[in-house]
This record gives C-alpha cells, sequence and structure tokens, in this order.
C-alpha cells in the first residue's frame, strides 16, 4: 500500500516537472530566438540602409571555414577563438569582395557572388576532411538546430543550473548589438545616410564600415549554430525591409525591425509546433509574412496619399 | 599517376556517369551564366538557387513520387514565382535591389526548409530524394538522372544558339533594343526561363548554396580573357566542363570528398588565376602597362628637358650636368637617377666625364617630343580659340599621347607650321 502510493505521488511529481519544463522549454526557445531576432534586426537595419544585404548574406557564408577552422584548433564550440575566426574570415570576405571589385573591375553582383561560394565551398570541404573530428554537419550549416536549445544546460562548478547556455549566449549578443547601436548610434547614422557629410565632419566611413561588417560576422556566427548559415539571412533582412517600408526614421527604423522580429520568433515557434517543422524555417516564413503586411500596408497608404490631394 | 590514368580510362561505368553529368552541367549553367553575368544578375541567380526548395517539396507533396523531373517542374515554377516577385518588388516598393533579392533568397529557402521539416516528421518515409536539391549529390548520379541532364544541357545550349541575337542585345543595349521594336520582354523571358531551367538541373550536381559559382562564376574568369562575346561563352563553357571534370576526378580518387564543392573550388581557382593574370585586362598586366607609362612619361621628360636646354644655348647636342637639370627643373634625385640609367640603356644620351649628352637618335626622339608639344599647343589656339597662356599643360599630358597617325593629321591639319604660338620653332 505504502509502496504504490509513493509510486503515484512520484509519477505525479514527474509529470508536474514535465509539464513544468516543457513551459519552461517553450519560453527558452522563445527567448533565444528573440535575443538572436532583435541583434539581427537591428544590424540589418544599417545593411538595408547601406544597401549591403548581400553582402550581409555573402558574410553569413563565408564564416563557415572560420568556424571549422576555429573549432579545429580549440575543439569546442563555444570559445571566443571561434568568434575570432569567424571575424577574421567575414572581414577578409569584404576585403575580398572590395578587392575584386575595385582591383580587378569585376563587377559587385559577380565579386560577391565568386566570394562568399569560394569560402563557402572551403568550410564544406574542411567539414568532410575532419568530419571525425568536427561535430557540425550540413543540415546543422544550412538550417542550425535551435530545438536543442533548453538541452544544453549551463552548471556553475557548484553544479548550480543556471539556465540554457545558448541563451545567456543570444543574451550576450543582444547586449554586444544594442552597446555597439546606441554607442555608435552618431557614426552609423551619419555614414549610413550622409557619407560625403560625414567624411566633411573628420568621421572615417572606412571604420563605421569594418565595424558594422565586424558585427554582421559576429552576429551571424553565433545565430549560425541556432538558426543556421541562410536563415539568419531571413533575420537580418526581412524585418529591416518591412519596417523600411513603413517609416524612414531611424530610430522608429530600429524599433519596428526588433519588434518584428520578436514577432517572428514568437509566431514561427508556434507555426512549428503546430506544424511539427523547423522552427528557424518557421521563424523565415512568419518573418515573410510580416513583409507582405508590410507591403500591403504601404502600398494601401501611397493610395491614400494619392487621393488625399483631390480630398483637400 | 596511375589513377589519373584509370579515371580517365572511363573504365568504371559509374565514373563516367558522373563525369559525363558534372561536365555537362556546368558547361550548360556557364553559357547561361555568361548572360546573367553581363546582365549584372548574377546574385539573381543565387535566390532563384535558394528559392526553388519549396516546390520541389510541394511537388513531392502533391505527386507523393521523387521522380527527377516532376521535382524538377516544382522547382521551374516556384523559380520562377521567385523571379516575378523579386521583379514586383523591386518595381513596387523603394526597396533596393540587393535588399530585395536577400529577402526572396531568404524567406524562400526558409519556407523550403521548414515545408520540408514538416515533411520529414510525418513520417512520410524517406525523402533522401529531396536531399540531393539541397546539398548536391554528383556522386550518386543514376543513369537517369544523367540523360535528364543531358538532354537539359542540349536543350539548354540550343535553345541559347537560336536566340543568340536576341539574347546579345538585350544583355548589352536593351533600351536600344525596345527602340527598334525587338521582342525585348520575349528575349527576356526566354532568358529567365533557361536560367531557372539551368539552376534547377544544376544544384542536384552542387547543392543550393554553390549553384550561384557554377553560373558566375566561369563567365567571371572568362571575361578576363576576351572581349567578344561569342568567345567569351566559349571560354565560360569550357572553363565550367573543366571545373566539372576536376571536381569528379577528386571525389574519384578521396570517396569522402564531396564533388560540389570541388568543383567550386576549381573553379574559383581558374577566376583568380584570371582575374590576376590575364593579358590585358588582368590585374598584373595592368601594373606592367602602367609602369611602363609611367616609364616613358619620365624618359620623355628627361629628352625634353635636354633638347630645351640645348636650343637656349645654341647647340642642341651641348653637354648637360646634373646641376643644369636641376636648374631646369626641380626632378627628385631617385627620378633623375632612373631616367639617365633608362636613356643611357637606350643609348639615347651619352655620358661623359662632365656630363650627358644627346645622341643622335635621343636627339631625334627628343625633337619628336617637343615637336608634339608645340604641335598640340598650335591646335589648341588656332582650332580650339584657347589662350596662348591656357594651352601649356594640356600640352605636358598630350605630347606622351599622341600617336604618330594622329600627328601626320595635325601637321596637315595646321599646314605645318614653323612656329608654335610662343614663338618657339618647332623641329621637324
Amino acid at each position: 500500500m505504502a509502496i504504490s502510493g509513493y509510486a503515484i505521488a512520484a509519477k505525479r511529481l514527474f509529470a508536474h516537472s514535465l509539464i513544468r519544463s516543457f513551459v519552461m522549454n517553450d519560453i527558452y526557445i522563445i527567448l533565444t530566438a528573440s535575443f538572436i531576432a532583435i541583434s539581427c534586426a537591428l544590424i540589418g537595419v544599417f545593411l538595408v540602409l547601406r544597401q549591403m544585404a548581400m553582402v550581409g548574406d555573402a558574410i553569413s557564408h563565408a564564416v563557415l571555414p572560420g568556424i571549422v577552422l576555429a573549432y579545429l584548433f580549440t575543439g569546442n564550440r563555444d570559445s571566443m577563438v571561434m568568434l575570432i575566426g569567424a571575424v577574421i574570415l567575414g572581414v577578409l570576405a569584404t576585403l575580398l569582395i572590395e578587392l575584386f571589385h575595385k582591383k580587378t573591375r569585376l563587377q559587385e553582383d559577380a565579386a560577391i557572388g565568386v566570394t562568399f561560394t569560394w569560402l563557402f565551398a572551403l568550410g564544406v570541404i574542411l567539414i568532410s576532411v575532419y568530419s571525425g573530428q568536427i561535430d557540425l554537419d550540413q543540415d546543422c550549416v544550412l538550417y542550425g538546430e535551435i530545438a536543442y536549445v533548453p538541452l544544453d544546460l549551463w552548471f556553475t562548478n557548484a553544479g548550480m543550473n543556471l539556465g540554457p547556455r545558448p541563451l545567456w549566449i543570444a543574451g550576450g549578443l543582444l547586449i554586444a548589438v544594442l552597446f555597439f547601436v546606441l554607442r555608435g548610434y552618431r557614426g552609423l547614422f551619419i555614414t549610413s545616410f550622409h557619407p560625403d557629410y560625414a567624411a566633411a565632419l573628420g568621421i572615417s566611413t572606412v571604420v563605421w564600415h569594418y565595424a558594422l561588417m565586424s558585427m554582421v560576422s559576429v552576429t551571424t556566427v553565433i545565430s549560425f549554430e541556432s538558426v543556421g548559415a541562410i536563415l539568419v539571412v531571413a533575420l537580418l533582412i526581412a524585418p529591416a525591409a518591412a519596417a523600411y517600408l513603413l517609416t524612414e526614421s531611424l530610430p522608429k527604423l530600429l524599433g519596428l525591425a526588433a519588434g518584428f522580429g520578436v514577432l517572428s520568433s514568437l509566431g514561427g515557434y508556434y507555426l512549428a509546433k503546430w506544424l511539427d517543422g523547423s522552427i528557424a524555417g518557421a521563424i523565415s516564413v512568419v518573418a515573410g509574412l510580416i513583409f507582405v503586411v508590410a507591403f500591403v500596408i504601404s502600398q494601401a497608404r501611397k493610395k491614400v496619399s494619392k487621393k488625399s490631394p483631390v480630398l483637400s | 599517376m596511375e589513377t589519373l590514368l584509370d579515371f580517365f580510362s572511363f573504365a568504371d561505368p559509374n565514373v563516367r556517369l558522373v563525369t559525363l553529368g558534372t561536365v555537362l552541367l556546368g558547361a550548360a549553367a556557364a553559357v547561361v551564366g555568361s548572360f546573367a553575368f553581363l546582365r549584372k544578375r548574377a546574385l539573381v541567380g543565387d535566390a532563384i538557387a535558394h528559392a526553388i526548395l519549396p516546390g520541389i517539396v510541394l511537388a513531392y507533396v502533391i505527386s507523393d513520387s521523387k521522380n527527377t523531373l516532376i521535382l524538377m517542374a516544382g522547382a521551374l515554377v516556384s523559380g520562377w514565382v521567385a523571379l516575378l516577385s523579386m521583379d514586383y518588388l523591386s518595381n513596387k516598393t523603394k526597396l533596393k535591389t540587393d535588399t530585395v533579392i536577400g529577402l526572396i533568397l531568404s524567406v524562400f529557402f526558409g519556407l523550403g526548409i521548414f515545408l520540408l521539416t514538416a515533411v520529414q516528421h510525418t513520417g512520410r518515409g524517406s525523402q533522401a530524394g529531396l536531399d540531393k536539391f539541397l546539398f548536391g549529390k554528383a556522386a550518386s548520379m543514376t543513369q537517369n538522372d544523367v540523360y535528364i541532364f543531358a538532354a537539359l544541357s542540349i536543350i539548354l545550349l540550343l535553345l541559347t544558339f537560336v536566340f543568340y541575337k536576341a539574347f546579345k542585345i538585350v544583355a548589352f543595349n536593351r533600351d536600344y533594343a525596345l527602340t527598334l521594336g525587338l521582342p525585348v520582354k520575349m528575349a527576356e523571358f526566354v532568358l529567365a526561363s533557361l536560367t531557372v531551367l539551368a539552376i534547377t538541373t544544376g544544384i542536384q550536381a552542387v547543392g543550393v548554396v554553390l549553384m550561384a559559382a557554377l553560373l558566375i562564376t566561369p563567365a567571371a574568369a572568362a571575361r578576363s580573357w576576351t572581349n567578344s562575346l561569342v568567345n567569351m561563352i566559349f571560354i565560360a563553357a569550357f572553363l565550367g566542363a573543366f571545373g566539372g571534370l576536376v571536381g569528379s576526378f577528386i571525389s574519384y580518387t578521396a570517396p569522402k570528398m564531396p564533388t560540389g564543392p570541388w568543383i567550386v573550388m576549381a573553379l574559383s581557382f581558374f577566376a583568380l588565376f584570371s582575374l590576376l593574370f590575364a593579358p590585358k585586362r588582368g590585374v598584373f598586366s595592368k601594373l606592367k602597362l602602367q609602369r611602363k607609362n609611367r616609364e616613358k612619361i619620365i624618359t620623355e621628360n628627361f629628352l625634353k628637358a635636354f633638347y630645351l636646354l640645348g636650343e637656349q644655348s645654341g647647340n642642341p647636342q651641348q653637354i648637360i650636368t646634373r646641376q643644369a637639370l636641376l636648374d631646369y627643373r626641380d626632378f627628385p634625385p631617385t627620378e633623375i637617377q632612373f631616367a639617365l640609367r633608362k636613356l643611357k640603356k637606350k643609348l639615347h644620351i651619352i655620358a661623359l666625364e662632365d656630363g650627358w649628352r644627346l645622341s643622335k637618335i635621343g636627339l631625334k626622339e627628343a625633337a619628336r617630343v617637343v615637336r608634339l608639344h608645340r604641335l598640340w599647343e598650335m591646335y589648341l589656339t588656332e582650332r580650339m580659340n584657347m589662350k596662348s597662356d591656357h594651352i601649356h599643360p594640356n600640352a605636358e599630358t598630350m605630347e606622351h599621347i599622341i600617336t604618330p597617325e594622329v600627328e601626320a593629321e595635325l601637321i596637315k591639319e595646321l599646314k605645318r607650321p614653323e612656329k608654335d604660338p610662343h614663338e618657339s620653332t618647332i623641329p621637324y
């Protein structure tokens, strides 16, 4: 009798903690996705404004060999070495694109295409050469594994559970991006909108250019594990593009884009849960849907503003 | 060496198939890609390659088969939808092309991944057939696949041949084609269809991400070697085919190696080599030409200095000291050393104990430079109605550029004048 009562109590306890951990898992994944989405959206606004969206795409592919090499050297994933490797490769990709474009007069779109495919191919080859030593596969590269976020827990030396490690990393990324955007607001603003005026003020467009490219590299490499190389592009561009259709003031752009990013993460998570598909894929689908809504609103506004002179 | 012979004997029927398939794909994609490259639509190709994924998955879901042709039909439809959406958004919104391309690329691909994973989780059995569209599976091509690739490549090449003229004019001068009343829209439609078709075929060899390389890298390499479109297309096709060959060879010798990325590595190497070393358009030949021009300008300036100093003293072959040269113009010391060495080597000047003097051919050459300078000054005052105190700087540049043909024209046009606008004698 006593034993079975125990068993029932244990079952109840287990069921309870299971439910609780289900809810917690949802929250962990949504929070991680939102942190990444906000970081990407803020950086993406500047990429869209500077007409560098495809350079962002190229960087997100080009960091792959950097990640693989850093992984080979250090043997683990979350290390400073990885970040540094990725930043080096990201900046190298930008440099190569510029070099091809200016020195060999290869047109810019072709320069971008040649550079990132080359570096990505190098990354894939490295992965297959050292496949025994690297816990990275092509699927992960293409669409990440954000669903595993709750499994990668972070324990202190004393054994205390601090929650999922990717959540902490994404939070760190968000803080870094916020710091970059807020501290660099003036420089980013002037060099994005009035490069000539910036030069006249003595603000170096080159410095801000490479600072931004480094931030793109950091953001893509951290988002890489969660959402993969291609879907990070959706998070960079779609919220920023949608916001750009609705407003032209920079603070509003940043706010709207960040909001759209969070909305995409939230909607994407539940869409993925509903149809049992990839969370990262679903997030980009929702980001695309938000863009469609923004597009419809902007078109409707255009019609109204065309009619208004007749009314007044 | 033995493996090389083994490979090229093509005794293994599988090797034969894979090689044939990749070579045909490489060539066909490069031909179509040449036009995409010239129309500056390289990244549009990249976007289409990503955007065909949802079409493939939907085709699989609807037809419940993994038949390559059915999947490719789905891919074609979704590639077209992506292309039209990009055009529509660029025309309708203020978004720039790069944003639109990146948006369509990532959102369509995200949709594709979402559908693919959702289908996977419904447990409809293996969708291994769909994977080859993501990563490319050149090494595991079936005979049937190769027949399809061969047929499509031949269709692509034939259509390019038939529509060559229309494609050419669309690529180089679309507005002119429109004013001529040519069916530009039709040509663009055919070209876009061919591009989508080439991409749909090609990604089965190299995968979604690397498809852009198959399209544009051979074209970028070929562009360095020639200015003629026909030559460019042939070189691009050859490089594309050769890249396919290298890729299949490497994955033959090391079966663990993926074919697609190695094709791209080979193509990138060709492109880098071409951009650096091609004659005329390559980086190094351009640097060489720049150096040669600089050398010509410096030595000609020194010849002129010798001539003018001689003219002042009345003896054209007068001995000139280093100090005299410095008094004439404040030449940097390295430049003096460089120019005197070059001129001595060409026997234009003769080194003496207390200086240098012009040789006979040196005098002739110096007179030529001074003549061009003064003839051009004459032309500027006589024909361009410029004031005589405004013409010197321009003549300083032109004296190094005017060719013998232009010189003859000038003499004829100005009726062989004796004096220039500053009353100096023009030496003939």
